[in-house]
């Protein structure tokens, strides 16, 4: 009967345990942080192109590199509070003249002008503003759930940005 | 056999490692005169600072800490400068549009401490809590600097719902 080798073994499988622990919990924590994830959205703002409850692959690469381009759908977070995301449409670039009401506005270096699609049941740029590209986490690529409705998102929908 | 092992501890390390910067924190030269004289006080030599970027996981943020946030007008720059007001605050300003603005929900006034040589909020505003990146607190480098930052708020530059 010998028990400490016993006990020093359990010590070691539990240690190789944790430490494979810390290494996949950090490859995830990369991907998901640099590579892409998936966001769940919820809320009207951007019927009919994305509805409640689905699910979005997003990417993170175009955003590092300042490639977001007019009509991407993106995620960013929400200008009032850190902890939203809000899920909306890029209608204006640096330097693009927006309408707001009646009156035009000069959308600001740095920012970009956030709409949903659904124009009249949507919190966005409308009333908060142009939101700095700094805010910006990710481009959405396809809708990936539900499965009826897998979905490319990456195209221009001009039919809803001309008004 | 050798090289296997390299490539694999490489695999695992480089994901831990960015990891620990992203969750823990990361030392970064500070540039430039507008937070003299609290940083940079005897430039050209500049400071090196650590950024705590655990401090900031849940976006608290208190008046008179020094944080590092991406540029409001481009967001490939990182700056730092010091919190002036948090949400609710009534600010008088230096030079901007308004002469008191009172700073939004979700939103954070910072200022250098070099008044009138620093592109602050008095330039561009509120910026929003989600462009804080990490906090200051410790001067790193060089040696005969090494010291906490201390949250202080510049004098005459409280907010006027402080004083």
């Amino acid at each position: 009967m010998n028990y400490i080798p016993n006990i020093s073994n359990c010590a070691t499988k539990v240690a190789g345990v944790l430490a494979y622990m810390v290494q996949y919990g950090c490859i995830t924590h990369c991907a998901l942080e640099y590579i892409g994830d998936f966001v769940i959205c919820t809320g009207p703002s951007m019927e009919p192109t994305i509805y409640t409850d689905d699910i979005l692959l997003t990417e993170h690469i175009t955003p590092r590199f300042q490639r977001i381009k007019k009509g991407d759908i993106i995620i960013a977070k929400s200008p009032s509070n850190p902890r939203i995301h809000i899920c909306k449409r890029v209608a204006g670039m640096p330097g693009d003249k927006v309408l707001v009401g009646f009156s035009s506005q000069v959308v600001p270096r740095g920012h970009v002008w956030l709409e949903g699609d659904n124009r009249n049941n949507s919190a966005d740029s409308r009333i908060y503003g142009p939101v700095p590209q700094g805010l910006i986490r990710g481009r959405a690529l396809c809708r990936v759930w539900p499965p009826k409705e897998i979905k490319m998102l990456t195209h221009k929908e001009t039919q809803v940005l001309t008004r | 056999m050798k090289l296997t092992a390299l490539f694999k501890s490489f695999l695992v390390g480089i994901p831990i490692g960015i990891t620990f910067l992203d969750t823990v924190g990361y030392v970064a030269r500070v540039e430039g005169i507008s937070m003299q004289p609290a940083l940079n006080p005897e430039a050209p030599v500049t400071d090196y600072v650590l950024l705590n970027r655990w401090s900031v996981r849940s976006s608290e943020i208190s008046r008179g800490e020094v944080v590092s946030l991406v540029s409001p007008k481009d967001p490939g720059q990182k700056i730092i400068k010091r919190v002036v007001g948090i949400e609710g605050d009534l600010i008088s300003t230096i030079g901007y549009k308004q002469s008191f603005i009172r700073v939004p929900e979700g939103h954070c006034w910072v200022e250098g401490d070099h008044t009138g040589h620093s592109m602050d909020s008095n330039s561009f505003g509120p910026v929003s809590l989600g462009l804080v990146t990490a906090k200051a607190t410790f001067i790193v480098w060089p040696p005969h600097r090494w010291q906490t930052l201390k949250p202080e708020i510049p004098r005459g530059r409280k907010p006027v719902n402080m004083s």
